[in-house]
């Protein structure tokens, strides 16, 4: 009941923001439906605590505990780039760079993106997995363009083109998936396509073919979530979109990209009896989190800056995932729920920054502290965080996931290691003169909404302090629903 | 027994007539022939799929047979044409680098195929089980056409004989998927030439051209 609620919601806000058009309390619906969403996640999170994993509606939807997590994180990112976004997108119609019809497109295509990213958390199918990947691709190409500048259309291009080559190859594995589950499942039925029962019979399905699949699964999803060589499209269209759509690309949908590879990963293990797919995602993630540090050094533009970051942190996920193992996989998720959280209350207070100064190059932005200190304040720990300092939680993650490495691949260790200092410099370097120095620019006409930012800032600093023993009892779960 | 050769026939030699287009859409340069070129895809598609029905009993599979008709055949022809005489580039022609190239490369693709379908092929239970290497030489020669291609628009058409190589894949080594899925990718394909329309005017207005050369500003800088 609960998930046909978290569903539900966004699609319905969906088309009534459609239909309220370019009202004055469109902002506001938004946010009471994401307010609702939130709700909905909550009752399902008490839901699946009191009751266990379940199936619903034919088993065609399954929660358990890697989900739900997932689901209780998107909607309340969700929840706060809704509320991020009212005085945001308020300010940038009276600059002038939105019309009232395109804010009636922002908003209703934002719920749309929403439902379609529950869809593909909590589906049990693997062609409904593929379907909503795609619809998130789909409901979010439009938002990207949506300022329609020369850069914003070529970003958006750049995006629906790379991320339809990747997604059509994640499609060609899905039926390679089914192919090979078809003899041991039954051709005609829903029955191969559902990942329960594929986990089940995980054991006897084709190695060769299995292996060939999760290639290509993992090239197509992996296109998503930003993973080197594959990566193009996501600095282009963090950039050049409204900031709230930087913040959820960046803090949802990588994630439940890589929840699609994660879920494949599991089957692939199973059925190959080899370190094969870990080697493949510790690779990939490795590759992005060394490409990505150094790319930094070379970017002029804020949220470019922080576009790579995000695949930095991917790669570095990734990494954890790859390595497999309990303590892996529990900084894996831990990592995730961080990154998510500060990465987009970085892009919050980046793009209020961006609106102060008039642009997004960094060398015109200055002074943030004397101007919104808040705004300021916010820059600087959001940066901090997501840089590894302690005592917040990027910190705990990233420590568990060196030790991890030092352990099972002390190969590994200083490459990571570079790139995070790396990564360091060239993010505190940028950051720094931002946040001080003088400025002759004047305030904004509306007080940015910045509680979201504090908020997401303070659960990070609390995860890195105390994981309250619910939450690491839950994240253990997951872990070891992963390891399979 | 005797029919069942012959229908696997038949659907070898729609199979090879399907490859043969993908090469013509290799080189063709004007993008008119080229939504032809797709049309008649989108045909040996349909009758494929309807012989498979046919011979293996399959009845779900008359329907994704009916929707492949319906959109590639009917709707998206439709929908491209008039995008082209609206944007006025029906007679517009394509300056091909090195076609003799394009070409050899095709046919290592072709050979890299069928080599990567092997292991499949000898899994997959279904009378149609040899053509899965050409189903994804469709699809790799389609990323070729992708990559060589400037325009936007051909780009797209590029994109659409690719899910045509995938659809061809699944009928080839399942039997296709359950009917609601296929739905599913049907509907997100169709979204997909909406925003691809849409995307047109867009591009067009802002660069007034689809040479994709002018999208070149988003450089590392």
């Amino acid at each position: 009941m609960e998930i046909m609620l978290v569903l539900g919601i966004p699609l319905l806000g969906a088309a009534l923001l459609a239909l309220v058009g370019a009202r004055r309390y469109a902002a506001e619906l938004n946010v009471a439906v994401s307010l609702a969403t939130l709700f909905a996640a909550a009752a399902l999170v008490v839901r699946i605590i009191q009751s266990g994993p379940m199936t619903v509606a034919n088993e065609q939807f399954f929660i358990d505990p890697f989900n739900v997590f997932l689901v209780a994180l998107t909607a309340l990112v969700g929840f706060t780039t809704a509320v991020f976004s009212r005085p945001y997108m308020r300010i940038e119609e009276e600059h002038g760079r939105l019309s009232a019809g395109r804010l009636r497109l922002y908003h209703s295509m934002y719920q749309l993106f929403m439902a379609a990213m529950f869809v593909a958390l909590t589906t049990n199918n693997m062609g409904f997995l593929w379907v909503s990947m795609e619809a998130a691709t789909l409901s979010t190409v439009l938002l990207v363009s949506l300022y329609r500048t020369r850069a914003s259309i070529e970003a958006a291009w750049k995006y629906f083109i790379l991320c339809g080559v990747g997604i059509a190859l994640a499609l060609f594995g899905t039926i390679l998936l089914y192919v090979a589950a078809e003899g041991l499942l039954g051709g005609s039925g829903m029955s191969a396509l559902l990942w329960t029962h594929l986990n089940a019979v995980k054991g006897q399905l084709g190695p060769r073919v299995m292996g060939l699949a999760f290639v290509f699964l993992l090239v197509g999803y992996g296109t998503k979530v930003g993973l080197a060589p594959l990566h193009n499209w996501l600095p282009d269209a963090h950039a050049e979109g409204p900031t709230p759509v930087s913040a959820v690309l960046s803090g949802l949908l990588l994630n439940v990209a890589l929840y699609a590879v994660m879920r494949c990963k599991i089957l692939a293990d199973g059925a190959l009896h080899s370190a094969l797919p870990g080697d493949m995602l510790m690779g990939f993630g490795l590759l992005s989190t060394v490409l990505a540090s150094f790319y930094l050094w070379r970017q002029r533009d804020i949220k470019r800056l922080f576009a790579y970051s995000s695949i930095e942190h991917m790669g570095i996920i990734t990494f954890a995932f790859g390595m497999g193992g309990p303590v892996a996989n529990f900084a894996g998720l831990l990592h995730m729920t961080v990154h998510s959280l500060t990465k987009s209350a970085i892009f919050f207070t980046a793009g209020h920054a961006t609106q102060t100064a008039g642009t997004q190059r960094m060398d015109g932005i200055r002074g943030l502290l004397a101007l919104h200190p808040s705004v300021g304040w916010g820059l600087m720990l959001g940066s901090l965080a997501i840089l590894g300092m302690p005592p917040f939680g990027v910190f705990t993650s990233e420590y568990l996931i060196l030790i991890t490495a030092m352990r099972d691949h002390p190969w590994a260790t200083p490459i990571l290691l570079v790139a995070l200092a790396v990564a360091f410099a060239a993010i505190f370097s940028r950051v720094q003169p931002m946040v001080f120095g003088d400025t002759d620019a004047k305030p904004l006409p509306h007080s940015p909404a910045l509680v979201p930012v504090f908020v997401h800032l303070v659960i990070v600093l609390m995860l890195g302090l105390y994981i309250p023993p619910a939450l690491a009892e839950w994240y253990r779960l997951a872990a070891k629903l992963m390891a399979g | 027994m005797a029919t069942m050769n012959y229908a696997t026939q038949v659907l070898q030699m729609l199979a090879g007539a399907l490859l043969l287009i993908s090469f013509a859409m290799l080189a063709e340069r004007r993008s008119r022939r080229l939504v032809t070129l797709l049309v008649w895809q989108g045909v040996v598609l349909v009758a494929s799929t309807a012989l498979v029905a046919a011979t293996a009993h399959q009845t779900h599979l008359y329907y994704s047979a009916a929707i492949t008709l319906i959109l590639k055949v009917g709707i998206l022809p439709w929908i491209l044409l008039r995008l082209m005489r609206k944007l006025g580039i029906e007679r517009d022609n394509e300056p091909l680098l090195n076609v003799p190239t394009l070409m050899l490369v095709g046919l290592v693709l072709v050979i890299f195929a069928f080599g990567l379908a092997q292991p499949v092929s000898a899994l997959a239970t279904t009378i149609t089980r040899r053509t899965l290497g050409i189903a994804l030489a469709v699809v790799l020669l389609a990323f070729l056409m992708i990559l060589a291609r400037r325009k936007a628009f051909t780009q797209v058409i590029g994109f659409l004989a690719l899910e045509n190589g995938l659809f061809f894949a699944a009928t080839s080594t399942t039997y296709g998927m359950p009917l609601v899925v296929e739905l599913g990718i049907a509907l997100d394909l169709l979204v997909g030439v909406f925003i691809f329309g849409i995307f047109f005017f867009q591009i067009s207005e802002q660069f007034d051209s689809l040479d994709l050369q002018h999208l070149e500003s988003l450089k590392e800088d």
